[in-house]
């Protein structure tokens, strides 16, 4: 029993101590980075670096259900869109009374679409921006996961409705403004327009503080008997049904929760871009979100948040200099990752880059004599154990 | 107690024209340990799969504890009381021993709890007195990819007893395993054997000697006799289908 109390305050200690790096770069974040890039001239990458971070969080839902539970979403842009589209329409509603979005005059719309009719109300968008996505992923997820649809099928089917949504948002010039989206930029939030520095300052800190808030999240569900169980749905879902455990529900919930989190990300990029567009609702982008869940780690969270910057900024950056060739660059990333470093920028961290470091600075005891007899945990218990019966006696 | 646990009426199964299973009536009493051998595709493990809610039963009923399995899916019949190893080891390789055996101990296996529920002292104490038992003590705390195929065999079998079920299905648990674990995995079920009822799918005909009190033999999804081991290895039907015709005697014997 000491043992456990042991390992339970050491867990604990464990904990704040995450907490504390957690919070040490969300300060870093808010107070010293963007004076950094102010100050060089590079004022603009404060506003990237804001839907980046945004970005992550729906990487973080990815991690989730990829990483940890082992069911490829292609569809993930289908949340990020509904999210980004119910924050949109909300914001364009933010006129005197009796005033219709701009956009609808040249389609000759003089009333406001009754789908348009809740986003007049503040916590109903909020409501939206997060639940619509979950509601959705939920019922497909359901429907899906309980007809036994898994693997390759279940990625075809969230592309599937990844087309089937995007053509809908495409194609309906007279309630969404289709294939031009709805900009954010120019309207206005509590007297405020969107783009303006303080609001666009607020948009900064809220977005690190709801990252901050995935992560937690994320971390949460991914430890304990839930993340255990997260696993067991990756590693043998029949064992896990014949253990008496329902692995449909679970599949649901974690869909469900990465749409969400989708959604929380697709609001926040889009007032930071100052526009949403079917777009979000590309083929490749949900791919792409993949792909930073793959550079990054899966099933590290850190390594989402990571690979969704280092991406994300490797693109803006590349396709600055060479703007035709970015795609050759995310491609042959993809590649050198899947191949060379099939656990990410963080699984290759914590394996290689550790020895690598050990090694160089000699912290590593040289062993003595074989590995087997070194390292072999069975050697070790006994060795151990005989040691105490001699003393024993 | 001669109550009966399990009890199969008139159960066939077709897979598109094949019948897997024909017309098969089978009975189990609470606290029996019960062998099935029988030829490559006698219909062994579909009557496995069959009894765990895997497959639906084309006509004829599985009545488990008195009540019929109709329209419950695995995880139902798991949680009626029914646990079931396969051939090759199915755990959870990315998670220890240890986590392994907690995911079968804990009772309540419904989401809500999986998100705020604890393993609660009593089942961390199960769950430890089973590693031991297991002999997976030095191993614990490891990723379960890394033990040996009989060590899976064993820890698969430890996440049955956790799970405490009152039937265990268990199919061919001797496979790829030495002739001592052999032994030990027989002296396990019989241990067992004493608190549950026990079907054993089997070819290993000595480990089958070793256990068996009784033997039932499936042929062509049927059953074609059933006794105790002498019994059924004089039987002149078992004899011509599963141990091999005369001029294959010498083979067999």
């Amino acid at each position: 029993m000491d043992a456990l109390i042991q390992s339970k305050s050491k867990a604990r200690q464990r904990l704040l101590i995450e907490a504390g790096i957690v919070a040490a770069i969300a300060l870093l974040l808010l107070f010293v980075i963007p004076p950094i890039l102010v100050g060089s001239g590079q004022g603009f990458r404060v506003n990237l670096l804001g839907r980046y971070l945004a970005l992550a969080i729906a990487a973080l839902g990815i991690d989730l259900i990829w990483g940890f539970t082992g069911i490829l979403s292609l569809g993930q842009g289908v949340f990020f869109a509904l999210g980004g589209y119910s924050l949109a329409m909300f914001l364009l509603l933010q006129l005197p009374d009796g005033q219709l979005p701009d956009f609808f005059s040249p389609y000759g719309v003089t009333e406001l679409p009754w789908l348009w009719q809740p986003f007049y109300s503040l916590p109903f968008t909020l409501f939206a921006i997060v639940f619509i996505p979950t509601i959705v992923a939920a019922t497909l997820g359901y429907l899906v996961f309980r007809n036994r649809i898994r693997g390759v099928y279940f990625s075809i089917l969230t592309q599937a409705a990844l087309i089937v949504f995007f053509n809908f948002f495409n194609g309906q010039q007279k309630l969404i403004n289709g294939t031009n989206g709805l900009k954010t930029d120019t309207a206005t939030i509590f007297g405020q327009t969107v783009s303006s520095p303080p609001v666009q300052a607020f948009l900064y800190t809220l977005t690190i503080l709801l990252l901050v808030g995935g992560y937690a999240l994320s971390r949460w569900l991914t430890s304990g008997r839930s993340g255990r169980l997260l696993v067991a749905v990756r590693d043998d879902e029949a064992r896990m049904r014949f253990s008496g455990y329902d692995p449909t529900m679970f599949k649901v919930l974690v869909f469900a929760i990465s749409a969400g989190l989708a959604g929380i990300a697709g609001a926040l990029y889009t007032v930071q871009s100052g526009i949403i567009t079917p777009q979000a609702m590309n083929i490749a982008f949900s791919i792409e979100m993949v792909i930073w869940v793959a550079v990054g780690g899966r099933a590290t969270i850190v390594g989402a948040i990571l690979g969704t910057l280092i991406v994300n900024f490797a693109k803006s950056i590349l396709s600055e200099r060479f703007p035709q060739f970015w795609y050759f660059f995310q491609g042959g990333l993809f590649l050198i990752v899947v191949t060379v470093l099939p656990g990410g920028i963080l699984g290759w961290l914590r394996e290689d880059g550790v020895r690598l470091v050990r090694s160089q600075i000699n912290k590593r005891r040289p062993l003595q004599t074989y590995p087997s007899l070194e390292e072999d945990p069975g050697v070790q218990y006994e060795r151990k154990n005989l040691a105490n019966r001699e003393s024993d006696g | 107690m001669s109550e009966k646990i399990l009890q199969i009426e008139n159960l066939t199964v077709d897979f598109d024209g094949f019948r897997a299973l024909n017309n098969l009536n089978f009975s189990l009493d609470t606290g029996e340990l019960r062998v099935i051998i029988g030829p490559n595709g006698a219909g062994k493990t579909t009557f496995l799969d069959v009894i765990t809610g895997k497959t639906k039963p084309t006509t004829g009923q599985v009545t488990f504890k008195g009540k019929s399995t109709k329209g419950n899916v695995e995880y139902q019949i798991a949680r009626l009381g029914v646990g079931r190893k396969f051939q090759t080891p199915r755990i959870y390789l990315n998670l220890t021993p240890r986590e392994n055996l907690e995911l079968s101990c804990n009772r309540y296996k419904n989401v809500w709890n999986a998100l705020f529920g604890k393993p609660s002292s009593a089942e961390r104490r199960t769950v430890a007195g089973l590693i031991e038992t297991i002999g997976l003590d030095a191993k614990a705390d490891l990723k379960a990819a890394l033990l040996s195929h009989g060590e899976k065999q064993r820890l698969e079998i430890g996440m049955l007893v956790a799970q405490s079920p009152d039937l265990l299905l268990v199919d061919e648990p001797v496979a790829g395993l030495t002739d001592e674990e052999t032994e030990n995995v027989g002296n396990l079920l019989l241990a067992l054997a004493e608190s549950h009822s026990i079907i054993v799918i089997e070819h290993d005909m000595e480990f089958v000697r070793q256990i068996a009190r009784k033997v039932t033999v499936l042929h062509q999804g049927t059953v074609l006799c059933e006794g105790s081991m002498d019994e059924v290895q004089n039987d002149p039907r078992v004899i011509e289908v599963y141990l091999g015709k005369q001029e294959d005697d010498r083979a067999a014997a």
